[in-house]
């Protein structure tokens, strides 16, 4: 249990060919299943809809952060806005990063989630390596008392 | 929807600090302490303390029980319980989103 969300995926593709489905905005919009209104450019706002059977009325909004060819795309955004009747803009957004690295039989995409819990990053490592066994420990911790008594 | 989605976000940053993730493991064994309790093992004051267990009682993790004239504190799991599912199902997302590039790419 962690504030990050990693997740590490092999795919037999080259890297070129991920990267490709990352930053062109319709590959992209195919697998993610969303329409988005233009390119991906670093900086800029991406806006457009989800294509997802029954979610077609949710807004997609995220801000491209970097595109290191072949090794970074990142962006920020709102995770799971479903709510057409609540402003996201003022909840802090979460920063999302797909890192690529050549392997073998294709490509290692790690993709992480950051950002949960609204702390700067540099003050949050901070907290970690304050805080004795740190956050995973203190959610197990909290997991075991939570969870329901046999 | 709207309310659950400020508690997450009021439940993570009251969670993003050391001093109240400990206060919180200390509660873990879900009996209440008192103030004195809570303070023994920290380098902090007992207005520090209180201080951080205030925004945890804000955010609903912690709620104050009196026990005669002392002042005790105990943990709500609930809003904890609710932010490990949110992750899970932002997680589960991601899980659905990335074996569909998966297919995508390997076409």
């Amino acid at each position: 249990m962690t504030d990050c969300i990693e997740k590490r995926i092999e795919l037999a593709a080259p890297v070129s060919r991920v990267w490709r489905a990352l930053t062109d905005h319709r590959e992209f919009g195919a697998w993610f299943r969303v329409k988005l209104d233009g390119p991906f450019v670093p900086g800029e706002v991406s806006r457009g809809h989800i294509t997802y059977p029954g979610y077609e009325h949710i807004q997609w909004e995220a801000v491209v952060r970097a595109m290191e060819p072949e090794r970074l795309f990142s962006f920020t955004w709102h995770p799971y806005a479903v709510d057409p009747g609540v402003d996201y803009s003022s909840e802090p957004p979460t920063l999302v990063e797909f890192r690529l690295e050549p392997t073998a039989g294709g490509t290692l995409l790690v993709l992480t989630e950051s950002g949960f819990d609204a702390i700067p990053a540099g003050r949050r490592l901070e907290a970690f390596r304050m805080n004795d066994g740190g956050w995973t420990q203190q959610m197990k911790n909290i997991e075991s008392h939570v969870a329901p008594k046999a | 929807m709207s309310r659950q989605r400020r508690s997450h976000a009021a439940a993570f940053a009251a969670l993003g600090h050391a001093t109240r993730l400990s206060l919180v493991a200390k509660l873990s064994n879900g009996r209440p302490h008192s103030i004195a309790q809570l303070t023994g093992g920290f380098k902090l004051s007992r207005q520090a303390i209180t201080k951080h267990l205030r925004v945890l009682e804000g955010a609903g993790i912690v709620h104050g029980v009196r026990a005669g004239r002392q002042s005790l504190f105990a943990l709500d799991p609930q809003p904890i319980k609710e932010i490990q599912e949110y992750l899970d199902l932002v997680s589960r997302q991601w899980d659905g989103a990335l074996a569909r590039l998966k297919a995508f790419v390997e076409d």
